[in-house]
């Protein structure tokens, strides 16, 4: 009988027995991209094994090296929350010195990116290491309890942004790290979400084979601070790319004439010129996204707050040179 | 043959950093110490030094690129001062936990606000309690010289702790002065290249480095960076030993400046010990039985020598740069805890001068030595003496 070759490695690197949540999407996320990872330094080095792991504090930190147990199965540094991409830069250069072949892959949360770590990102970045750094956005710290992060999207509830009397929960447009990332005219920038594996992997793979450094932002989600079912997981985070809410895309060099927009998927209809993506018509209002978490219940009572942030989802597309159109749900 | 040059505490430092052959050297520049960068990057752009130079953006990332490297396994080199320390401050903690045997050569200078860039030891004075090896060079020799034996000590197994060498800004950073380099080879021997048994990042041994302690595990992670201090104070004696025998030139946790038959001992660090043994040596000449002592290593604090010191006078002065708020200065702190248990103990007296480059001059001094007279006397004076303060303007 022929036995069909498993679509990734069954290699592990982040081990069974770490202590995130049920249902968690970042950790999901861990096991994609190590495995992803491990496949392109197959294929780049000759050495499955041919990275480190440097991570930011943060959720998946904390769940997955708690002394004196570890759930990495690679080299794996931690140093602190804002520092991932200089620690990394350290060890790039180490190796380089070393004579060491392979590439340091980063994790850093929303928190750890978009925020106190931008500045170490972009330092990262701009010097151009050999390093792949993914940010797995949650779109809040939940490390410390699910406070507000500057990609905390429009209209979320979170421990720092209450919806109360005169406040609709978060106040102010999501900050796109992967756009900023791009300014920095590296190799390959992209989006993606844990809703699709196979995005994952192949974006993963093709970041982790360019020389030089790498930035993917993944929506990722987390059923605890989102109030979100354990089981949905997955289908949210599609949903979001399904509703428009995600753009999922790719920049190579910086070269934002060409930004590579990817099909959303559900039924959403694409339409081009010349090859290159103009405008997309979604079929899923974002409603179908919203109401599955509870951390935007609150704005089913105001809905020109949901208004307004079909308004900035727009906005975003248009960045990306792109005419979106968000149905309002069917009454 | 090891050659003299002359050269300022700064191209000392570097120099220093191109003896130890570090492979990976992270920094950012700050007044005083912009030129040690500078330096070492010349030495990086002409093939003298074979090293990664990662030019930061800022000093959180330069230590944080040194920990990444020194986590990696290889030996990592930076400077900074003041402002530059002060935003290293949280990953100096973490370097010492995890037991990164990094360097910082350190042009100690005054913290903000207001802005002064002149010398003190605020700065490193502030970060004593990280973990970290202090040692304070008087000159522009010790800088080099201390420099090499911080990195054998901090490599040491029985330390493995990251260390900072002091040097005043401008007073050394700015000055030139005659120093010797010694030869490379036999600061190999005397080095070794950096071979880590704990720290690296080896995918065919993966290791896990900064996790989280839970309360059952974090004090015992604490106590071992003690232990490694305690560890510290014999292997700095053994290291200076081999220094003095590989390269001539005698070093000691603390050095004694005609101490012997003295009443007033003043106790002081870095660049001021020399302005203070040129004093006492002019007063040795009117008969006064006065003597200094110099701290070279501050961290692991020299007890043992303090005691033995504090056994040959009636007072101890103490001459420092440096404030720690409602208590004095942190060098009196230090030498009074260590003889609190004492039966016979002299009377600890603080004098805080110098701060932020003021100078330190022998009408200050003498200031000094007539508290530390009535002292001697039996009279009441203060604890803590801001010298060369300006009161008129306060
Ligand atoms: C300098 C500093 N400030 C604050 C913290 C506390 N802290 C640790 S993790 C974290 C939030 C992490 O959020 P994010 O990066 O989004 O990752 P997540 O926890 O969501 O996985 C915060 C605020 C810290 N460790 N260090
Ligand atoms: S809080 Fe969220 S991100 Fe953190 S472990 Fe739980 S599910 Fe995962």
């Amino acid at each position: 009988m022929a036995v069909r070759k498993p679509p990734i490695t069954t290699r592990e690197y982040w081990a069974p027995g770490h202590a995130a949540c049920a249902g968690c999407g970042p950790a999901i996320l861990m096991k994609l991209a190590t495995k992803a990872f491990s496949e392109a330094m197959e294929e780049k080095y000759g050495d499955p094994n041919a990275f480190a792991i440097a991570h930011a504090t943060g959720c998946m930190e904390v769940v997955s090296a708690v002394f004196p147990y570890t759930a990495w199965k690679a080299p794996w540094i931690h140093v602190a929350f804002e520092n991932a991409a200089a620690a990394a830069s350290g060890v790039d250069a180490a190796w380089k010195k070393l004579g060491r072949k392979g590439k340091i892959l980063v994790f850093g949360g929303d928190g750890g990116t978009a925020d106190i770590g931008l500045q170490a990102l972009s330092g990262m970045l701009e010097r151009r290491h050999n390093a792949v750094y993914i940010m797995y956005d949650n779109e809040a710290y939940m490390n410390t309890g699910i406070q507000r992060s500057s990609s905390t999207p429009y209209g979320a509830w979170t421990t720092t942004s209450p919806p109360g009397k005169y406040s609709i929960g978060e106040d102010k447009p999501k900050k796109w790290v992967a756009l900023i990332a791009a300014a920095h005219q590296i190799p390959y920038v992209a989006t993606a979400t844990i809703g699709n594996a196979f995005d994952v992997i192949t974006k993963v793979k093709k970041a982790a084979k360019v020389d030089g450094p790498a930035f993917i932002q993944v929506l990722a989600t987390c059923p605890t601070g989102w109030k979100s079912p354990l089981e949905k997981t997955v289908e949210i985070a599609r949903l979001a790319a399904e509703t428009g809410v995600w753009p999922l895309f790719e920049i190579e060099n910086g070269d934002f004439h060409n930004i590579k927009i990817q099909p959303p998927g559900g039924g959403a209809k694409v339409k081009r010129e010349g090859g290159r993506v103009v405008a997309i018509e979604f079929k899923k209002p974002i409603e179908e996204y919203l109401k599955l978490q509870g951390r935007f219940k609150h704005l089913f009572r105001k809905p020109e707050a949901i208004d307004q942030l079909r308004e900035q989802i727009k906005a975003m597309w248009k960045v990306l040179g792109v005419e979106v159109t968000l149905p309002k749900p069917e009454e | 043959m090891p050659v003299r040059k002359v050269m300022k505490a700064n191209e000392a430092a570097a120099w220093a950093a191109k003896l130890a052959k570090p492979k990976v050297i992270a920094a950012f520049p700050i007044t005083p110490s912009t030129l040690v960068p500078e330096k070492i990057s010349e030495f990086v752009a002409n093939g003298e030094l074979d090293a990664e130079f990662i030019k930061v953006e800022s000093e959180h990332s330069a230590i944080s690129a040194c920990v990444g490297a020194s986590a990696a396994g290889v030996r990592t080199f930076t400077a900074t001062a003041s402002q530059g320390l002060a935003l290293m401050h949280e990953v100096l903690f973490i370097a010492a936990g995890m037991r990164l045997p990094i360097v910082i050569a350190v042009g100690n200078r005054a913290l903000s606000a207001p802005i002064n860039i002149w010398n003190d030891w605020q700065d490193s004075i502030s970060e004593r309690d990280t973990g970290w090896l202090q040692f304070y060079a008087e000159n522009n020799q010790e800088a080099l010289d201390l420099i090499l034996a911080a990195f054998k000590v901090a490599e040491d197994e029985r330390v493995l702790l990251p260390a900072m060498v002091g040097f005043d800004a401008f007073i050394l950073t700015h000055t030139v002065e005659p120093v010797e380099i010694p030869d490379q080879e036999a600061v190999d021997e005397f080095l070794g290249e950096y071979e880590p048994k704990h720290a690296y990042l080896d995918p065919s041994r993966p290791i896990t480095q900064g996790t989280l302690a839970f309360p059952a595990h974090y004090m015992e992670a604490r106590y071992t960076v003690w232990e490694a201090n305690e560890n510290a104070r014999k292997v700095i004696d053994e290291v200076f030993a081999e220094f003095e025998k590989k390269f001539g030139r005698k070093y000691s946790k603390i050095e004694e400046y005609r101490t012997d038959d003295a009443d007033i001992i003043l106790i002081t660090m870095g660049s001021l010990a020399g302005t203070v043994k040129e004093y006492v040596d002019a007063l040795r000449e009117k008969g006064v039985k006065v003597g200094a002592a110099k701290i070279t290593v501050y961290r692991p604090f020299p007890m043992d020598e303090i005691r033995e010191i504090a056994g040959k006078a009636k007072v101890l002065a103490i001459l420092e740069k440096d404030v720690t708020f409602s208590v004095g200065g942190a060098l009196f702190q230090d030498v009074s805890r260590t003889l609190i248990n004492e039966e016979e103990k002299p009377k600890v007296i603080d004098f805080i001068l110098g701060l932020g480059g003021r100078d330190v001059t022998f009408e200050n001094l003498d200031e000094v030595l007539s508290i530390s007279k009535k002292a001697l006397d039996g009279e009441k004076v203060d604890e803590v003496n801001w010298i060369g303060l300006r009161k008129e303007i306060l």
